[in-house]
This record gives C-alpha cells, structure tokens and sequence, in this order.
C-alpha cells in the first residue's frame, strides 16, 4: 500500500465518506472509487454494477467491488438513475486500479438534485479525513 | 529459536495421470469368470472412458508425491482463525470404518439399522447437554447449511404466529456467510456494528431492533475472538420485540462445556461438527452442522426426526409444522460417527478442558505477539486473537507478505484479511492440541519474521521460498482462472 502523499485526489471530483467520488459532467455525475479505495482494496478482480435504469438514494448500496482481500460495497454519493454503466470494467477491472478517475469510472448517473454534490467533500477535507 | 521447522528437501514433480502410463498397463486384475459368457446387447457398449492406463505403483506414487507438496494438519500447525483447523484423533475414524457402520445403505430397513439410529439418538441427546438447548436435527451438512436451516426455523416460527417478518439483524463481527444465509431465505439483513470494545452493545440492537425484524444472528464468541457479553441484555431486546436470537455455534469449540447457549437466550445455535467435534475438515468436506434448539421451535425442525420408542428406534415424518427435509436421507451420517466417537474418547470434563486449553493458547499467543504485531483489541480473547500488519507498514510489508514467509517456517498461513473490521487482519486459531514447544516456535517464529520485515523486507516480499510453488498471481487467477486443467 502507499503512503497518503503518493495518491492521487484531483480537485475536479467531490468525495464521499465511504471513498467513493462523483464529477460534473454536463448534467450527468460520473461515479467511481478513489485512488485511497482502489489502494486499500489491492488487485481489483470483479465489478458488480446495477442496471442501467435502476434508481438509489444517497448512501444506498448500488454494487459490490471484489479484490484479491475482501468483497466491498458500493454506496451511492448522490441520489439518482443510474443512466449508463462502465461494462469495460466486466473484463478489464484493473482499470479501477489504474485509472481511477478516468478509465475505471463506474456509473453514470442522472442526479435528482445535482446540487447535491456541493454536500460532498473537496479534495482537500477528503485528504484530512484520510489522515485522521 | 531451536531449529525452525521449515527446511527445503527433494520434492518430486508429477505430471497430470492422464499424461503417465501406457495403452495396455493395468494395476489389478479381473477374477476368472465362473458364470456362462453372455452377449452383451451392443447398444450398451461403447467406446469407454478416457482413463489412463496405469500401473499400481504408478498410481501410489502419484498421489504420494501430491501430497508431499501439501500441509496438512497432520504435518504442521494449521493455526487458521475462524475455521478451526483441529486435530483429528485417529480412533474416530476407525469406529467410522466399522463395517457395520460404514457399509450400512441408507435404505436398509430400520429393523436393521437400529445401531445406527441410536448413535443418531445419543449425539442429538449430548449436544443437547453440551449446548444446555432441548432439540437437536442432524441433518444440515454445514455451518452454513444449518445457519440455513436456522433461517427457515425462524420463519416457519413467525408464520406459526401468524406474522412473518421481513429483516435480520447481523453484527459486523458475524460470520460472513450469516447474511448470505438470511437473504437465501429472503430476509433482508440490517448490518450493526461492534463498539469500540469489539462486542456489540445492547443499544445498537436496540435501535433498530422493531416488530418486522425477525431475529438477530450472533456469533459467539464473535470472529475477533471476543465473548459477546452482552449476549443476554441483547436477547432480551430481541424477545420483547418478538424476535428469535440465532447462534452461529461455528465457535463453540471456545466454550464448550462452560457456556448454556439456551440460559443466554439463544433460540437456534448451530455447531460445526468438523470443527468443534474433530471430524476432518477443509478439502471441501463432508462437514456436518447439526441445528439445536428451544422447545418453542422444536415442532419446526426437519423431518425425518430419529425417536425412541420403548427400547427401539425409528425414523418419523409425523412433525406437521417441519420445515420439511433438508439434506437427502438423513445428512452426512460418517461425520456423525466420528464426532460421537470423539463426544464419547472425551467425556464431559475433557470436553470442558479441550476448550479451556484452546482460550489458554489463544491467550499465550496474544500476549507473546503483542507489541511484534498490532492487537487491536487489547482484552482478554477466546480460542482466537486478531493481531493486524500496522506495526509493518512503515517497511512496506503487509499482511500477505508476513503469513507468506511463515510458510517458510514450516505453518500453514492463518486466516487473513477477516474479520473485515480489523484492516490487515492476522486471525490466529492454535486449537487446544498443540504443544507448548510447537506454539513457541510458533512465536518465535512470528517474532523472527517480524525482525525480517524490519531489516530486509524482501525477504518477506519474495515468500515463500522454500515451497513446491512460490507466490502465486492470486489476481490473474482470480481475473483470467483456468479452470480446465
């Protein structure tokens, strides 16, 4: 595992307690997993995502991520329909290891209140939360 | 330290038996037919399965080189917290092989099979008295088996009253498949966390315990190694509301003979033969997970149920309220003969020692380990103790790597990365059959690795090395798995 200063938090995506982010995209939020959570989870072997078209309320559960140690869940930053799904991830989801941010996004969603986002955390209070 | 255990020897590579042999060997040979010959309609021959042609020795050596590239119980401390690797004393599987025991066919008569039945009989009547519970089915054939059937117990019950329930409560120190064994029997599962002392406390059940939620599945002690002590206040909660409180008994080995489940207010406990009692484990079973429970559930267990009538048993289906039958015939009978033999080479009050001794190893190990190892809950543990790699962060070495290089010291690797409330957990389970000298050099042991990881870490990187096989790509078996050999 890596030390907190060799990770990377970007300033373009707001972040959630359980390690999950969300971007602004348009007027949809992208969702993945932090590079915090891909480190701590270890070698990423199985993404379980939703259907597109199923809804959640912030902070319920919308998929499972599986690594080499544990299976972990996946709670949702901002409510919303899920609108498009990563399914790259079925076979590739070392991406999430990778590229976090980028390659190895997970949903797509269309948030009932986008605004929400601004509830999240920026990187900044992310990184002291991480250093407890 | 003495000598450690693990050394590198001449180890035999051994190719698949399909790629051994040649067309026309054979290992036994047929006895002279003493009957007329008779033509065999063709439609019934064919060309025959693709098996390899073989001699005796051939086969011998095979398998005996294969397992000289295992570990096993019988070579090694297996110290695996929360799966009980325990010894597993020879004289069961002698009564097992009993002739009359192990070629009995499952349909025989019940006139003929009355040892059998009584055997069945006992075991139910002693695990009642070990458990302090009133009814006992045989039946399930695992832990997870039985924490199954103890979810249909609960429903049938709350049918039984008119009102089924919809949810579960299950701590964050439960065995993990406890959830999955609500939700196969369509409960939703309410996680709730332990408190800072690693034990649930009665007001989180409380919170949210309400008159939908069916029950709670506690297990005790918990997978940090920790008695629940407030097991009672909690089941208290849980009945008031109406609620059933299940035991996961997959830990009884750590108070068996000391604890009465059915005075803690549990409702349903299940054991795990292949643990608690001592018949084998791992290598996919057979297991055996018997179910125990209160006189209020007992009309719901499954059927067919053994009974004495006068000085003879039988098997009965006259349970109206059974949730019916849940393993084909009467489940994994062998299992049940070994651990009957190990209840019976026991007696009561080695049966109390057998888990004193397990809580006393348990206990030398944390307090040797602690401050080598980060213990995150520092308090007296069970018959398990859950250290974590935090202490090793700094040389870059992880949980993995550590356990990896014990496998160089001649143990097998203890269950790590569980319980999931520990990051990094090490969860050591010693049992109560290993020597003070094994459990020593067990220590030290640890202590030399932990030395290791301090002044030359890729030792610890690299390991194991002195194994048939070195460090595995678990992920690129877990992402792209062959699975045809």
């Amino acid at each position: 595992m890596k030390e907190l200063n060799e990770l990377n938090f970007p300033d373009d995506v707001r972040y959630a307690e359980s390690h999950e982010w969300a971007r602004l995209e348009g007027d949809k939020l992208k969702v993945g997993i932090s590079d915090y959570a891909q480190d701590q989870l270890g070698d990423i072997v199985f993404v379980e995502l939703p259907e597109v078209g199923d809804t959640f309320g912030k902070g319920e559960e919308f998929g499972t991520v599986e690594s080499v140690k544990a299976v972990s869940e996946l709670y949702m930053p901002v409510a919303g329909e899920v609108v498009a799904i990563n399914d790259t991830l079925e076979d590739a989801p070392e991406k999430v290891n990778n590229s976090p941010y980028s390659d190895g996004w997970m949903l797509e969603i269309k948030a009932d209140d986008a605004s929400k986002i601004g509830d999240l955390m920026d990187n900044n209070v992310y990184l002291n939360s991480l250093k407890g | 330290m003495k000598e450690i255990l693990g050394t590198t020897g001449l180890i035999f590579n051994e190719p698949l038996l399909w790629e051994k042999g040649k067309k026309g060997r054979s290992g036994f040979s047929l006895p002279r037919r003493d009957v007329e010959k008779h033509p065999v309609d063709k439609q019934l021959g064919g060309p025959g399965p693709d098996f390899p042609d073989l001699s005796e020795v051939e086969v011998v050596r095979h398998f005996i080189r294969l397992s000289q590239w295992n570990f096993s119980v019988d070579s090694g401390m297996y110290p695996l917290g929360s799966c009980t690797m325990k010894y597993n004393p020879k004289t069961n599987e002698r009564q097992a092989a009993r002739s009359g025991f192990a070629q009995a066919h499952p349909l025989l008569p019940q006139h003929l099979s009355q040892g059998t039945l009584k055997l069945m009989y006992d075991l139910e009547q002693y695990l009642n008295e070990i458990t302090g519970m009133d009814a006992t089915s045989l039946q399930p054939a695992a832990g997870a088996h039985g924490e199954l059937t103890g979810m249909l117990l609960f429903y049938a019950y709350h049918k039984s009253q008119g009102a089924p329930r919809s949810k579960i409560i299950v701590p964050d120190t439960a065995h993990g498949t406890n959830p999955a064994s609500a939700a196969l029997c369509g409960y939703r599962s309410v996680p709730v966390k332990s408190n800072e002392r690693g034990v649930l406390s009665p007001q989180a059940v409380g919170d949210i315990m309400d008159t939908d939620t069916a029950g709670i599945m506690v297990t005790n002690p918990n997978t940090l190694g920790l008695f629940e002590e407030n097991i009672k206040a909690i089941s208290e909660i849980v009945h008031a509301k109406g609620g059933l409180v299940y035991g996961d008994g997959a830990n009884m080995n750590a108070i068996m003979g000391i604890v009465n489940m059915g005075e803690l207010g549990i409702d349903v406990l299940h054991l795990n033969l292949h643990k608690t009692f001592s018949s084998p484990h791992g290598g996919g079973g057979p297991g055996a997970g018997p179910v125990c429970v209160r006189k209020h559930l007992e009309p719901f267990l499954p059927v067919p149920r053994v009974i004495k009538q006068k000085e003879r048993y039988a098997l009965s289906e006259d349970f109206p309220e059974t949730i019916g039958k849940i393993h084909a015939f009467y489940g994994n009978v062998g299992v049940m003969i070994r651990s009957y033999s190990y209840i019976l080479s026991m007696g009561p009050e080695d049966l109390k020692k057998a888990s004193q001794l397990a809580v006393l190893n348990a206990a030398y190990i944390k307090d040797q380990l602690k401050g080598t190892f980060h213990l995150p809950y520092d308090r007296p543990c069970m018959h398990e103790c859950v250290f974590s790699d935090k202490l090793q962060e700094p040389y870059k070495v992880t949980t993995l790597d550590i356990v990896k290089r014990l496998m160089d010291y001649g143990f097998h690797p203890p269950t790590i990365y569980f319980p999931l409330v520990v990051p990094g957990a090490i969860m050591i389970e010693p049992t109560e059959t290993e020597s003070k000298e094994d459990i020593d050099l067990f220590i030290e042991s640890m202590q030399a690795i932990a030395k290791e990881a301090k002044e030359n870490p890729e030792l610890l990187h690299a390991a194991p090395r002195k194994t048939k096989r070195r460090r595995l790509d678990e992920t690129a078996a877990a992402r792209k798995p062959c699975l045809t050999g």
